[in-house]
């Protein structure tokens, strides 16, 4: 198989993991890792760094179509930030000097929790309680626009919050995804925040997560142009799709789909993990 | 943002999207780019990411991707495509510093250096080895 059909291969596959990734919240990481692994056989830290680079574009990428809308807590955004910057660069260098099969195994964990969270009903409506200390101190309470007028909430268990944080931090460092799964149990488990803004918000972050550990991976050669070329290319494409398809399409049988696929990769990731073949 | 109304949070997320929806399209540009020079040069010879031995040592840090781009090498200008789309995100929390400044709330602007400076470390310290 010559480059320019290796390449047109993987950029046809990115489209596919960023228009569903996109539909589905889940990112397009998640698809492209196993794919680029289990199917050509790439070195899994090469897979990371351009699974990486993609998460970045499509957090960028949607992130401008949220903001506008007003409903991302771009202070809790921020604050939550230093929490996963600093997951994040203790994750890349844990995936410097950690072996390849038990990144894949840890991967492949990851994934089956993701895919059984993407079934977890969400906060649509809060009962609204006391705010916590931490979040006035920090200013974390808001408000965001709806059809029928601005709707405040309080934000909760801030130090719980952050902690969680620092996870998904390592968790996308390590495996180079966005670990939208694990922030949004941070901000709608713990700190109790309405679904709307956690998402926009989880999204919103994710970039800067993962330019955090970006530069550790450049540095350390795991950023390969060759391949993150039709990674990035398909998977932006696919994410612009998925968002103008977003509001209309009917998503539940589209989550059950992708959890299935999620969890038979996931099996495959652990299975060629432990038996060495990765 | 120079007029004389009051600076909302409003205001600066709505200029953090254009920034970052420009700074995802510019990279894209860049990477498309380098990549159909790439494949015009060298698509038929065969692919080698089997073996992880590290990206071309040429290609690791930011002076020497911008060497590679003058001399008009492809890998190199897909490179800093790739580098350009790093920065957009944290060209993001650098215009937060500046907009809470702005809005005068010096909580924020700490809190957004803070950030700042944690990924300066993994681009600066980290790479030096």
């Amino acid at each position: 198989m010559t480059i320019i059909v290796f390449s047109l291969i993987i950029l046809a596959g990115s489209f596919l993991a960023g228009l569903v990734g996109s539909l589905t919240g889940l990112g397009g990481g998640v698809i492209i890792i196993p794919m680029l692994t289990l199917v050509f056989h790439v070195d899994i830290h090469y897979a990371i760094g351009a699974s990486l680079i993609s998460v970045i574009a499509t957090s960028s990428g949607a992130a401008a179509a949220y903001v506008k809308e007003g409903i991302s807590n771009i202070r809790i955004g921020m604050f939550l930030e230093i929490a996963t910057t600093l997951g994040a660069v203790g994750g890349a260098v844990l995936a410097i000097y950690a072996p390849t099969h038990l990144i894949a195994i840890i991967f492949g964990m990851v994934l089956i929790f993701s895919a059984a969270l993407s079934f977890k009903k969400r906060n649509e409506i809060l009962t609204q309680t006391e705010p916590g200390k931490f979040s006035k101190i920090f200013k974390l309470n808001s408000s965001y626009p709806t059809a029928s007028g601005n709707i405040s909430y309080n934000v909760h268990h801030v130090a719980g919050g952050f902690l969680m944080m620092i996870v998904a931090g390592v968790i996308s460092g390590l495996l180079g995804i966005g670990s939208g799964a694990l922030k949004v149990i941070a901000m709608d488990n713990i700190m109790k925040l309405p679904f709307k803004v956690s998402t926009t918000t989880s999204n919103f972050m994710i970039g800067v997560t993962a330019a955090a550990s970006a530069g550790i991976y450049l540095h350390r050669g795991y950023i390969n142009p060759g391949l993150s070329m039709p990674v990035v290319l398909g998977v932006i494409a696919g994410a612009f799709m998925g968002s103008k398809v977003l509001v209309k399409s009917e998503t539940k049988w589209l989550r059950i789909l992708f959890a299935i696929i999620i969890t038979f990769l996931a099996i495959q990731m652990i299975y060629n993990g432990i038996s060495g073949n990765l | 943002m120079n007029t004389k109304n009051k600076i909302t949070d409003y205001d600066i997320e709505s200029v953090m999207g254009t920034l970052l929806i420009t700074g995802v399209i510019i990279s894209g540009a860049v990477v498309l780019f380098g990549g159909a020079c790439y494949l015009y040069q060298t698509g038929s010879s065969l692919p080698h990411y089997k073996t992880f031995s590290g990206e071309l040592s040429g290609l690791r840090s930011v002076r020497q991707i911008l060497t590679g781009v003058m001399h008009f090498d492809s890998l190199a200008i897909i490179q800093f495509g790739l580098v350009l789309l790093i920065a957009t995100p944290i060209a993001r929390v650098v215009f937060s510093v500046v907009g809470f400044f702005v809005e005068k709330d010096y909580l924020y602007v700490l809190i957004s250096l803070i950030v700042l400076v944690i990924i300066a470390f993994s681009i600066l310290s980290v790479g030096a080895s």
